[in-house]
């Protein structure tokens, strides 16, 4: 079968991270030389929103973006590889389902999300307020895991939706793909934004540096765009990211001007400011709005997704707060070296 | 484009909150006759003018509150 022949473009993409743990060097094993996939009982015990499984899993939906180097484009379809994506996503979305703090409805969920806190203390508040270069450059390494990709996990939902809500979300997928302009490319602005900082802008340069928490809040988008089942769900999560993104965008533009990042930097998040003002209104009125009156029975999965959202971000936002106020580089393999200096 | 004749209609949404939302592109005067423009399939336009980007919003024009759920 075609899955089974090895036909990788040698080099090409992103090299496989290192493992963390049996499950994901399982994983990494079989997309390397086909040796054993993890095994049941080693998904079962592995900590749902830790390293080991939130990176195996990661490597499984990776190969539905750009896959890796020496791993063939046709094990994106490998039915091994899918079945032991499927019990790694089992897990996750069961912890999702148990953990998450549901509302009753959308327009609770999205309440919450439409009020600005006057004493904020999340991951843009601190950057604005304290940020140090440092910081930023550490917040960009793990953002890239997803801003490199910007708005592919979305795309999947396109397919899913019709009339209004297809119509609403294609235009906002249209702006984040730059509105036909290569060169505005949401992902192409966060790369500009990584080479003002020093940083490497090779597409998954950063996997091994991103924490589990990083893992996971990229892991809930592909989760929610592959599954069609999951379609409401992918909706609500897409409203939270646009909704909360404007004013958060606003914060960190100011702390890129505060710590001299470079002009890209500030671009990055003041046309998100703007972009994101506008989507909020778009995904609110027209895609959520759209999507249930074509579907009302999907407004748990909408207030769902929006909740998931919340909870990994701020489980992602604790874990660099709480390494940052300790004077701790919130990167799993240590800091990182310092700007090459410019001559 | 044969389907956005220029005859037709230009769509404005108004909210009691919130921006005005009008098709793009636009051109605004301001008031010192200053122009400026977007090419954005959609653009928001403030109505608050607490913007700090007016005359584009920025969603400034949302409640504030003490201890409110967790922000990003």
């Amino acid at each position: 079968m075609a899955h089974d022949v090895r036909q990788a473009r040698e080099g090409e993409g992103p090299r496989l991270p290192s493992a963390r743990g049996p499950v994901s060097a399982a994983v990494e094993g079989y997309l390397r030389d086909a040796s054993p996939l993890p095994r049941s009982q080693d998904i079962a015990s592995a900590a749902v929103y830790g390293d080991d499984l939130q990176l195996a899993l990661y490597l499984c939906y990776e190969l539905h973006y750009r896959g890796f180097a020496d791993v063939p484009d046709s094990y994106e379809w490998n039915p091994d590889l899918l079945r032991v994506r499927a019990a790694l996503e089992h897990r996750f979305l069961a912890a999702l389902r148990a953990d998450v703090p549901a509302h009753d409805g959308v327009e609770d969920a999205l309440a919450d999300l439409l009020v600005e806190p006057v004493d904020g203390t999340g991951l843009s508040h601190y950057l604005s307020a304290e940020g140090e270069l440092w910081h930023i450059r550490e917040y960009a390494v793990q953002r890239s895991l997803y801003h490199l990709k910007e708005a592919d996990p979305h795309a999947w939902v396109l397919p899913r939706l019709w009339g209004r809500a297809k119509a609403g979300m294609a235009a906002v997928e249209f702006d984040e793909y730059g509105g036909g302009r290569p060169d505005r490319v949401h992902a192409r602005l966060f790369a500009d934004l990584m080479t003002d900082l020093g940083l490497d802008t090779t597409y998954g340069h950063y996997l091994d540096q991103g924490t589990a928490q990083a893992l996971a809040t990229v892991n809930l988008m592909s989760l929610l765009g592959l599954h069609r089942a999951l379609r409401g769900a992918l909706v609500g999560h897409f409203a939270a990211v646009e909704i909360t993104s404007s004013p958060a965008s606003r914060r960190l533009a100011e702390a890129m001007r505060r710590t001299g990042a470079g002009p890209a930097a500030e671009h990055f998040y003041d046309e998100h400011v703007e972009a994101d003002a506008v989507h909020e209104q778009v995904v609110r009125h027209e895609v959520i709005g759209g999507l249930l009156a074509e579907e009302p029975h999907l407004a748990p999965d909408v207030a769902f997704g929006i909740d998931a959202t919340g909870h990994l971000e701020d489980r992602f936002a604790d874990r660099l707060l709480g390494a940052w106020r300790a004077g701790r580089t919130s990167l799993r393999t240590g800091p990182l070296s310092a700007i090459p200096l410019m001559f | 484009m044969p389907n956005a004749p220029s005859d037709e209609p230009r769509r404005i949404k108004v909210q009691r909150q919130g921006p005005v939302l009008v098709e793009g592109p636009v051109e605004v005067e301001l008031e010192d006759g200053t122009v400026v423009t977007s090419d954005r399939f959609r653009v928001a336009l403030c109505t608050c003018r607490r913007s700090r980007r007016y005359p584009w919003c920025d969603t400034s024009h949302r409640d504030r509150a003490k201890g409110c759920t967790r922000d990003r």
